[in-house]
C-alpha cells in the first residue's frame, strides 16, 4: 500500500437519539445534525465541503431512488453527492478514498434512521432475503438470528448466559448516555424470562428502533480546525456470501477480513485500543465481533464479559455507550452512531461515559440481517 | 484495463445475479484477468422496486464478485451507471486498491404490469405521488420547457432517435436498432405530449462492467490502457419545481470538474468521441449544452449538421446510445463507459468513429432531473 494522507475526523453531529421524532421530518433531522457537525468543525458546507455522502436504503425511506431527497438539508445543492447503499462506517471509508485521491479535501459523510416512519420493519427485513431459496423460510426475518445464535453457541462453546450479560452491562451502560433510549438496570433473569423470539433468541437481547442522524466531516487539513482532530488510523469493510445457506455461523468473517484490512492499514498487527464499539444487533453478536476482532479467542467472548472485563471501567471496555441494545438500532446509521461515541470517548468528552486515558478506539458495524457484510475504523487522538 | 456487456433485451432469462456474472465474466476475460486478481468490487443498481428485493447490492453481491472482498455498491438514480466507474477509480487512485472491478445490472422485467409503475415510488409522497405522476410525465414537462425557451421543434429532437438506432443496427447487444425516419417518430403514438413513443428508450434487463487498474498494475496487464483523467459529478436541489428546467446547471458543475482534473479548456475542441445520456432523444441535446460540447439552444442545429453522426465531426452516441441499445438503468450509464473504452482502443468494430479519437466522455443523469456524472477518458 502506497504512503497515505493523514485523514480525520474533524467535526461530529447528531440529532433526534429517540424511538420517536414526532414534529420532525428525516430531513429535518439530517439539517440539525449537519448543522452540528459544520459548526463543531468550523466549516462552511457551501465553501469547504468538496463532497457529500449520504449512506442510505431505498426501503427504510419509503421512497424509491432516495438519494433524490438527500442534497438541500446538508447543504449539498448543486455540489457533489452520492449515495452508499450501505452501513455509515462503509460511507466513511468512500468518504476516506475520496480524500486520498487528492480530487477534495474535506468529505461530509451522513447516515440517519427514521423508523419511526417504517410501519413494516419485520417486512422490510423480510425483503431482503433471497425471494426464492429463502424468503418463504419464515413470516419472521429472526428465524435466522435464532439459527446463527444457536450455532454460534455450538461452535464457540461459550455459554447461553453470556448473551444475557451483554444486555445487563450495554443497557446499563445506556444508563449514563444522554443519547440511549433503552437505558436499565435489569438482571440477566429477567433477559432469559422475556419472550422469545426465535429460539433460543429472547426479545430483550434484540436491539429495538430509535431515530437518529449522525453527519461526520472528514478532512485532511485537521491542523486548522477548532476541535483535537480524530484521526483515522485504519479503515476496512468486506462482504461473505449472500447465501444464508452457505454461511458460516459460527465466525463473523466479513469482520475479520475488516479488521485485518484496517490493521494492514494502520501498519500494527492487531487492534490494540483503549474501547471497542462493536455491534451488537443481537446479544450474540457482540460475542461473535468479540472474537472476530482478535479482542479475545474463539469460544472467550463470554468468560471475559462474565468475569466483567468489557465493563467500561475494565480493562477492555465493549460498548460503553450502551450500544445498539441500550442506544437502540439505527439501521444504516448504526455504524456512524458507534464511530460518533468513540470520537466523543477520544475528545474526552463522553461525560458520565468517558473512559479514563482513551486514546484509541475500534468501532465496528454489521449491516444487519440476512447480510454477511460489515466495515471496521481504526480512531486514534494523538 | 477491459469492458464486458450481457445482451440488452426487454425479458432475459437470467437473474440478476447471472446478469452481473456474465458481464464481469466478459470484463476480466477481455483484460486476462480472473476473479482472484480483483481487489475491490463496485455494484451498480438503481431503485430497488425493480428486484423486489431490500438491500439488493448484498443480494447482487456474489453474481458480481464481490464475495469476501471489500464490495460496495453506490447510489445516484439514473446516473449510477457512470458512477459506478468513477467509485471504482476513487478506490484504485486512493492508492487503497491495485484493481477494482466495477459491475452495473438492472433488471426491470419483474416490474408487473410494467416497469414504469417502479417510479411512482420515486416522487415526494405529500405533494407528487397523490397526483399519479411517472417519468414521462415529468420529462414530458422538461422537453416542453427546452423547446419552448431555445425554439426548437419536434421534428429537429427527432432526429436524435433517427441516428441513435440506425447506430444499434452495429451494436451486437443492441436491443432496439432500427432504421426510421423523422416521420416514423413523429407519427407515433403519443405519451404524454410532446412525448412520443419513439422519443424514449425501452425498458431493459442488461449488466456492463468495466475493470480498472492503477498506473503500476497497469503496465503488467495490457500495453492498451485506456486513462480515467477526469471524474465529476453533480447533484441539484429536491425541489424540481423551483429549477429552470431549460438548462441542466448540475451538469455544468459535473462536467467542469471532470473537465478541470482532465486539463480540458476548450471541450468542443478537445473531446473526440461523446456518450451523453439519452433515455429520451431531447437529452442527448439538453445534455451536449450541459457538457458544453454545445451553447445553449444550439445542440439540436449541430444534429441537423451532422455534427453528432457517427461519421461527424463529434460523434454522439455511436453505440446507439439507451435510445437504440436499450435503457437497463445502472446497466445502460456503464455500457457507455464500455463504448468510449472500445472506441479510444479502436475496438469498436463497425461502430468505430471515423476520426482519431483519443479523449473521450461518457456522461449520466438521474434523480429528479437532478444529477450528472461526468468521465473523462483517454487513450494511452
Amino acid at each position: 500500500m502506497n504512503t497515505l494522507r493523514d485523514i480525520a475526523i474533524v467535526g461530529v453531529g447528531y440529532s433526534g437519539f429517540s424511538p420517536h421524532t414526532r414534529g420532525l421530518s428525516f430531513k429535518e433531522l439530517m439539517f440539525e445534525a449537519a448543522r452540528r457537525a459544520y459548526d463543531d468543525a468550523g466549516v462552511d458546507p457551501r465553501k469547504d465541503v468538496g463532497s457529500f455522502i449520504s449512506c442510505t436504503e431505498d426501503l427504510w425511506e419509503g421512497n424509491s431512488i432516495a438519494d433524490e431527497y438527500m442534497p438541500d438539508q446538508v447543504g449539498a445543492a448543486l455540489r457533489p453527492m452520492c449515495t452508499v447503499t450501505a452501513d455509515g462506517i462503509q460511507g466513511l471509508a468512500m468518504a476516506f478514498m475520496q480524500i486520498e485521491t487528492g480530487l477534495v479535501d474535506t468529505v461530509s459523510v451522513e447516515a440517519h434512521s427514521k423508523l419511526s416512519d417504517v410501519l413494516n420493519r419485520d417486512d422490510v427485513l423480510r425483503f431482503a432475503f433471497d425471494p426464492v431459496f429463502a424468503r418463504g423460510a419464515s413470516r419472521s426475518p429472526y428465524f435466522l438470528a435464532g439459527l446463527e445464535m444457536n450455532r454460534y453457541l455450538y461452535e464457540s462453546r461459550n455459554e447461553r448466559e453470556a448473551c444475557a450479560a451483554v444486555v445487563v452491562k450495554n443497557r446499563g451502560n445506556a444508563l449514563l448516555n444522554p443519547r440511549a433510549s433503552y437505558g436499565e438496570r435489569m438482571s440477566a433473569s429477567k433477559v432469559l424470562r422475556s419472550k422469545t423470539i426465535a429460539h433460543p433468541l429472547k426479545k430483550q437481547e434484540v436491539s429495538q428502533p430509535t431515530d437518529g442522524c449522525v453527519v461526520l466531516v472528514l478532512s485532511s487539513k485537521a491542523s486548522r480546525r477548532p476541535r483535537a482532530p480524530v484521526w483515522i488510523e485504519g479503515i476496512g469493510w468486506s462482504s461473505g456470501t449472500p447465501w444464508i445457506q452457505d454461511a458460516d455461523f459460527a465466525q463473523a468473517h466479513y469482520t475479520r477480513l475488516s479488521v485485518e484490512m484496517a490493521c494492514r492499514m494502520a501498519g500494527v498487527d492487531e487492534p490494540k485500543v483503549d474501547l471497542y464499539e462493536l455491534d451488537d444487533t443481537f446479544s450474540y453478536k457482540e460475542l461473535q465481533h468479540m472474537e472476530a476482532v482478535g479482542l479475545c479467542a474463539r469460544g472467550e467472548a463470554g468468560k471475559m464479559i462474565q468475569q466483567g472485563r468489557t465493563a467500561r471501567d475494565a480493562d477492555l471496555p465493549v460498548n460503553p455507550s450502551g450500544g445498539s441494545l441500550g442506544v437502540g438500532h439505527l439501521v444504516e446509521a448504526t455504524g456512524l452512531h458507534k464511530v460518533l461515541e468513540a470520537c466523543l470517548q477520544l475528545r474526552g468528552e463522553a461525560g458520565r461515559m468517558q473512559v479514563n486515558g482513551a486514546k484509541k478506539a475500534l468501532a465496528q458495524s454489521w449491516r444487519g440481517l440476512p447480510t454477511s457484510s460489515g466495515a471496521a475504523v481504526i480512531l486514534g487522538v494523538r | 484495463m477491459g469492458a464486458g456487456m450481457t445482451l440488452f433485451r426487454r425479458r432475459l432469462l437470467e437473474t440478476g445475479k447471472e446478469l452481473s456474472f456474465e458481464a464481469a465474466r466478459q470484463a476480466l476475460e477481455s483484460a486476462n484477468l480472473s476473479a482472484k486478481d480483483v481487489r475491490s468490487v463496485v455494484m451498480g443498481t438503481a431503485p430497488e422496486a425493480f428486484d423486489g428485493v431490500h438491500m439488493k447490492g448484498e443480494y447482487l453481491l456474489d453474481g458480481a464478485g464481490g464475495a469476501n472482498k471489500p464490495y460496495t455498491r453506490v447510489y445516484v438514480g439514473g446516473g449510477t451507471g457512470v458512477f459506478v466507474p468513477i467509485a471504482a477509480w476513487w478506490h484504485v487512485a486512493s492508492g487503497l486498491f491495485d484493481t477494482c472491478l466495477a459491475v452495473s445490472e438492472e433488471k426491470m422485467s419483474p416490474v408487473h404490469p410494467h416497469p414504469q409503475y417502479a417510479f411512482n415510488g420515486i416522487f415526494d409522497y405529500a405533494l407528487e405521488r397523490p397526483l399519479g405522476v411517472n417519468l414521462v410525465w415529468i420529462f414530458a414537462l422538461e422537453m416542453r420547457r427546452y423547446m419552448h425557451k431555445y425554439g426548437i421543434t419536434e421534428e429537429e429532437i427527432a432526429q436524435v432517435a433517427v441516428k441513435n438506432k440506425a447506430n444499434a443496427l452495429d451494436h451486437p447487444c443492441a436491443q432496439l436498432g432500427a432504421r426510421i425516419t423523422v416521420d416514423d417518430v413523429m407519427k407515433s403514438e403519443p405519451m404524454v405530449w410532446p412525448v412520443k413513443r419513439l422519443d424514449i428508450s425501452p425498458p431493459s434487463d442488461g449488466a456492463a462492467a468495466v475493470v480498472l487498474a492503477s498506473e503500476e498494475a497497469a503496465k503488467k496487464i495490457t500495453k492498451d490502457p485506456v486513462w480515467i483523467d477526469g471524474v465529476g459529478w453533480s447533484i441539484d436541489s429536491t425541489y424540481w419545481t423551483d429549477r429552470e428546467l431549460a438548462y441542466p446547471q448540475y451538469l455544468e458543475s459535473a462536467a467542469k470538474m471532470a473537465y478541470r482534473m482532465a486539463g480540458i479548456r476548450n471541450a468542443r475542441k478537445e473531446v473526440d468521441v461523446v456518450e451523453a445520456y439519452d433515455p429520451f432523444d431531447y437529452k442527448e441535446l439538453h445534455h451536449l449544452e450541459g457538457l458544453q460540447l454545445a451553447r445553449k439552444g444550439e445542440a439540436a442545429r449541430l444534429t441537423t449538421q451532422g455534427v453528432t453522426q457517427r461519421n461527424g465531426e463529434m460523434p454522439v452516441n455511436p453505440s446507439g446510445g439507451l435510445l437504440g441499445v436499450g435503457n437497463p438503468i445502472a446497466a445502460a450509464g456503464t455500457m457507455k463507459v464500455c463504448e468510449i473504452f472500445w472506441q479510444l482502443r479502436g475496438e469498436a468494430g463497425r461502430r468505430q468513429v471515423k476520426r482519431d479519437a483519443r479523449t473521450g466522455v461518457a456522461q449520466a443523469w438521474g434523480d429528479l432531473m437532478q444529477f450528472s456524472s461526468v468521465l473523462v477518458a483517454r487513450s494511452g
